[in-house]
């Protein structure tokens, strides 16, 4: 005879992917590492933005890329011409990347580099509004970029990119004039659901802003590695 | 198609519970949670637990979905409130920023019903 039973589980679909990233991080905490996860749609901007990262803060600081693009490395070629190591990682059908593919891209790095080559690490996330929002991947903080192009309300309706962002580029700031767009509606409809983001207007073409978010990142990295400074010396 | 990916990690996790039992019971439901404030489309996760499943040993279970409305608590006026997805999260009458969701976030597998063979004593 048959008897009915349930069994209670209570875990979290995600539970795989979110113990990857936890990995990750511990790892990049423990070679000093800053992590970013750079986010947006198809076409807002960050590739460009990475390249004029790269190109202004080399001097500066140690960075590396993962690149994570459906087919092409396209995207990589381009970043590789700044002389920063780059991993493409092709999520194939995927829309997104996982903790298991950076954690890919870290142990390719480990090949080639010592954790002392980095400072920081870009990942640039595939682009799709939606689920790169739920797959950390090992991020310290997550960069979402929004271009003027897109319109005043794609905050409000891909809500959880924006409102997990710790920074947001408003991008593409130089087309204003032939737009009607009001930027500061995009920034008060990413306010009302996450009141503690940076919001930085850029323009990658003319340069506007982009020193506000040269001095984000550099802040960021120095605050970490002040705190792993001050890890080092307990007891 | 994220939901792919998710149906994946839910059909290890419950591939998990199985062999983890010593009778291997017939499973006739999963139970998920799914909050309104997450990137996952309650229809296409059954349309991919009906696709990934079949000629697997949970083809045929049932994938009951739970959703779960998103609703945030509002500091300034001590209440909880249901922000209106895609139109207005902040609060509806002092428009505080929604900071506090209680809500609508989750992703969960919640239970897994199963029936298991009466083994007679005597």
């Amino acid at each position: 005879m048959h008897q009915t039973f349930e069994a209670a589980l209570e875990i979290n679909l995600l539970h795989a992917n979110q113990e990857g990233a936890e990995h990750n991080r511990e790892h990049f905490d423990q070679w000093g590492i800053t992590c970013f996860n750079v986010m947006s749609s198809p076409g807002a901007g960050k590739t460009e933005l990475l390249e004029k990262t790269l190109s202004a803060l080399n001097s500066e600081l140690k960075m590396a890329v993962i690149e994570g693009d459906m087919t092409t490395e396209l995207d990589a070629e381009r970043l590789r011409q700044y002389n920063v190591p780059v991993i493409a990682i092709n999520t194939g059908r995927s829309c997104h990347l996982d903790s298991k593919m950076v954690a890919g891209g870290i142990h390719t790095f480990s090949h080639q580099y010592s954790p002392q080559d980095f400072d920081l690490i870009f990942v640039e996330n595939v682009g799709n509004l939606v689920c790169p929002a739920e797959f950390e991947v090992g991020e310290h903080a997550k960069v979402a970029l929004l271009s003027i192009t897109e319109g005043e309300d794609k905050p409000l309706k891909y809500p959880i990119m924006f409102q997990e962002a710790d920074c947001l580029l408003i991008t593409k700031t130089d087309l204003a004039p032939y737009l009607d767009v009001d930027i500061d509606r995009i920034a008060d409809n990413v306010r009302q659901m996450n009141p503690n983001v940076t919001i930085i207007s850029v323009s990658a073409k003319t340069g506007e802003g982009l020193e506000a978010w040269f001095n984000w990142v550099q802040t960021q990295v120095k605050a970490r590695l002040s705190r792993d400074e001050k890890q080092f010396t307990l007891p | 198609m994220h939901e792919t990916d998710m149906t994946k990690a839910l059909i290890l996790t419950v591939k998990d519970w199985y062999e983890s039992q010593p009778e291997k019971p017939t499973i006739t439901k999963i139970y998920l949670i799914v909050g309104k404030f997450t990137c996952v489309e309650p229809v296409s996760l059954q349309f991919a637990f009906e696709v990934q499943t079949r000629n697997t040993f949970l083809a045929g279970v049932e994938l009951v979905i739970r959703e779960t409305p998103l609703i945030a608590f509002c500091h300034q006026c001590q209440q909880e409130y249901q922000p209106q997805m895609g139109l207005q999260y902040a609060c509806p009458d002092c428009h505080s920023p929604m900071d506090d969701i209680r809500s609508g976030r989750e992703l969960k597998i919640d239970r897994i019903e199963y029936s298991s063979l009466i083994t007679k004593n005597n």
